[in-house]
């Protein structure tokens, strides 16, 4: 082979828009790369349907690759993420919260696995197509910055990675625009151009999660009582599982409109109340991934996104013991998940992200 | 791609720069229809029968029984489908009998005709190396065999089996007998009356010839019901004109491959098993599967304990070395082969297969060099 006068990165191809331009770019800026698609686990029946590893996206990530004139190869990662990342899922369910699959699947299966997988094929980077920013500071420390992309950024699922991982990793687009990067696959002849941009949670193939988890763990959903703050019941539910926080519908018979409030899963019930009974200002993280340096200076205020698509709204921020911190906003926020990540950022800086443990409710 | 050295000339073969110079004329200089009535066809006429007659020598058969066709699968499906409808509608035969270890174009094509068509399928049973016994094929036999196909050298590990013995069984109960030498007819020596063969399929791209030709060689066996039918061509047996260049590359190839065959096998068996005993020594965890010494001489293939076949192939090409394994998956789901597993090999074990076969490029020193790549492959996927 070629002596080492280029540098080795490969790029994680589902065979759309955003990682081909990835691709494409590195192939200009003069790297050897290599492209490589993982084959993650979809329900038997339903390989057709997931969204970034289906036989066409196969077949256009190939056709990319030898445009690009780069090797191409898939991995077979299924039983990895069926054992990671699936059961991570149902696990989260049955505790009665509502995990970020995404945020895990990047910390283990891409920049676990997949990360190892491409050092041993002698690579110095990991590169993708998501929309973020990597800078080094000062300090030599890696910085995590939103895309450039606001209305595309995703940082956030980025924000369960360690300062080791983040400095393997190139990303090429993040500071793009969506409608740049179509246009520079659409100059390209790339056959990825107008490919619809990927849903989340690939494993499930467009289907709604209940119907998921009623296939594959009916156990876990276990029929238990709606309850309001008092603890009055008010109806019966199917199983917590299936009840988002902040949800109106489906609460059976229930004639006001009343919203999920939160879930007490000692008890396996379903707490609901008034519109005006919603929300909490304060939560807390257990384990924190910080991305940024806290030893010299503590960020005490923050802006803080509690979902992936949810604004960043500004916060208090204060360590507890144990490493865990706690999260105050000025006024009450609707809608506050445990199992989902919450992520702090700095203006465009990501901090870093932790999965929330514990909502305050007075 | 131009530094990567290649390792799988099991899959193909480059076309030989001698076989590509005969062909050449005949795209666009003689290009006529050898059924045409005038000089134009005649004169593709006589090289096509040229190129029938030295095919039908190499094969000790007499020319016009050499039916040629797009290559070695289609005279698979020939042979099989041919053979067996045929003998069922003179003799009411209608079992086949098939080892377990044939390539996919003989194996799906029986189970179709048992599927679809009623026949009944028997599989001869097979050695932990993969090859068949000929007493049990006697075994087999019966009034109502329309067909019996055996692998001549098998292309995912390497096994050559007893061809001219279960011929020989075959021969005294009257019952057609077929082989895929396809990848066979590369390295050993061709003899359909020596091997006592009623019906053999060769193709082209295996031997240093182009891809998308074949033949289907006969002998003494008239009734084969015609399986692609339309115009007379092939003793009206294959319908559809005959490409040229490709068969005259295809005869040229033959040629070149059944020439010499001493002394290039002899090169190739010295690398072959200073290949096998070095991988076997340096590589904790590895097996060879196919037989140590009845292999091809160029065939080389193994499983290893632990390892993803397909990622371990990647690997290798990122390295630089261009391999194959039996359960070769370009989209990440493999399962594991089906000749390995009638072997007696654990699907577990099944799916870290490798297959590594050599051609007149390969060396010494690039041998030395795979198995350095292929050792360090393993010890990193293996942490």
């Amino acid at each position: 082979m070629k002596a080492g006068l280029k540098e080795k990165v490969v790029v994680g191809m589902s065979g759309g828009v955003d990682s081909s331009v990835a691709a494409l770019l590195l192939k200009q800026q003069g790297y050897d790369v290599t492209g490589i698609m993982l084959r993650l686990w979809t329900e038997p029946g339903k390989e057709c349907e997931n969204s970034c590893c289906t036989p066409e996206a196969m077949t256009a990530a190939r056709r990319v690759a030898s445009m690009l004139e780069i090797p191409f190869y898939v991995i077979d990662a299924r039983d990895l993420f069926r054992k990671e990342i699936v059961e991570f899922f149902f696990d989260g369910y049955r505790s009665g919260i509502t995990p970020n699959p995404c945020v895990r699947c990047n910390q283990v299966i891409r920049w676990g696995f997949f990360l190892q997988e491409t050092q041993n094929l002698g690579a110095s980077y990991l590169a993708t197509g998501h929309y973020a920013r990597l800078e080094q500071g000062r300090d030599g420390r890696i910085i995590l910055k939103k895309g450039l992309d606001e209305g595309k950024d995703q940082s956030y699922v980025l924000s369960g990675l360690t300062q080791e991982q983040l400095r393997a990793t190139i990303l090429p687009i993040g500071d793009l625009e969506k409608r740049v990067v179509r246009d520079i696959a659409r100059n390209f002849n790339l056959p990825t151009a107008e490919k619809k941009d990927s849903q989340d949670l690939c494993f499930l193939a467009g289907d709604d999660y209940r119907h998921f988890l009623r296939r594959m763990v009916p156990e876990i959903l276990e029929p238990g009582p709606i309850v309001d703050v008092n603890g009055k019941k008010l109806g019966e539910h199917t199983g917590l599982p299936e009840y988002t926080i902040g949800q109106r519908k489906g609460l059976g018979a229930i004639q006001e409109p009343y919203y999920v409030l939160r879930k007490e899963i000692e008890t396996n019930s379903l707490v609901i109340g008034k519109k005006e009974e919603l929300g909490s200002d304060t939560f807390f993280i257990e384990t924190m991934n910080w991305i940024s340096d806290i030893s010299t200076s503590f960020p005490e205020k923050a802006e803080v996104k509690i979902r992936y698509k949810a604004p960043a709204v500004p916060a208090s921020i204060s360590l507890r013991g144990n490493g865990a911190i706690c999260v105050k906003f000025d006024n009450k926020i609707r809608d506050i998940t445990p199992g989902q990540q919450a992520v702090l950022y700095d203006g465009d800086v990501c901090l870093g992200g932790g999965i929330i443990s514990q909502v305050a409710y007075k | 791609m131009t530094n990567s050295v290649y390792f799988d000339y099991a899959a193909t073969t480059p076309v030989s720069p001698d076989v590509l110079k005969v062909m050449i004329p005949y795209f666009s200089e003689i290009f006529g229809n050898p059924s045409s009535i005038h000089q134009w066809g005649q004169s593709a006429e006589a090289v096509l029968e040229k190129a029938r007659s030295r095919c039908g020598k190499v094969l000790n058969i007499p020319s016009e029984n050499v039916i040629f066709t797009s290559g070695g699968t289609e005279s698979d499906n020939f042979a099989m489908r041919g053979c067996a409808f045929s003998r069922r509608k003179l003799y009411g035969a209608d079992e086949i009998v098939i080892s377990p270890v044939e390539h996919d174009a003989v194996s799906k094509t029986a189970i179709q005709l048992r599927d679809e068509f009623g026949f009944v399928l028997k599989i001869l049973p097979v050695d932990q190396f993969g090859m068949v016994d000929p007493d049990t094929v006697r075994n087999l036999l019966t009034k109502k065999t329309a067909i019996v196909s055996v692998i001549y050298g098998n292309n995912e590990i390497g096994t050559i089996n007893p061809i001219a013995e279960i011929g020989r069984i075959c021969q005294e109960q009257n019952i057609p007998f077929h082989s895929d030498a396809v990848q066979a007819a590369a390295h050993l020596p061709m003899d359909m009356v020596r091997d006592h063969l009623n019906l053999i399929s060769i193709g082209a791209h295996k031997m240093y010839g182009p891809k998308g030709v074949g033949l289907l060689g006969l002998n003494s066996i008239s009734d084969l019901l015609p399986v692609q039918t339309g115009g007379g061509q092939e003793n009206h047996k294959r319908a559809g004109t005959q490409n040229i260049p490709l068969i005259i590359g295809l005869a040229e190839a033959f040629y070149l491959a059944q020439n010499n065959i001493e002394e290039r096998n002899a090169r190739f068996s010295y690398l072959r098993d200073r290949l096998i005993c070095k991988i076997l020594h340096e590589i904790s965890g590895s097996q060879l599967t196919g037989h140590p010494t009845r292999r091809l001489p160029n065939h080389a293939s193994f499983v290893f304990d632990g390892i993803d076949g397909n990622r371990l192939l990647m690997y290798l090409d990122a390295r630089g070395f261009a391999c194959s394994s039996g359960s070769a998956c370009k989209v990440g789901s493999p399962s594991p082969s089906g000749v390995l597993l009638a072997l007696g090999i654990q699907p577990e074990l099944a799916l870290g297969s490798l297959r590594i076969t050599l051609g007149d490029k390969s060396t010494e020193m690039q041998v030395d060099a795979l198995v350095q790549a292929l050792a360090e492959s393993i010890q990193r996927m293996r942490k």
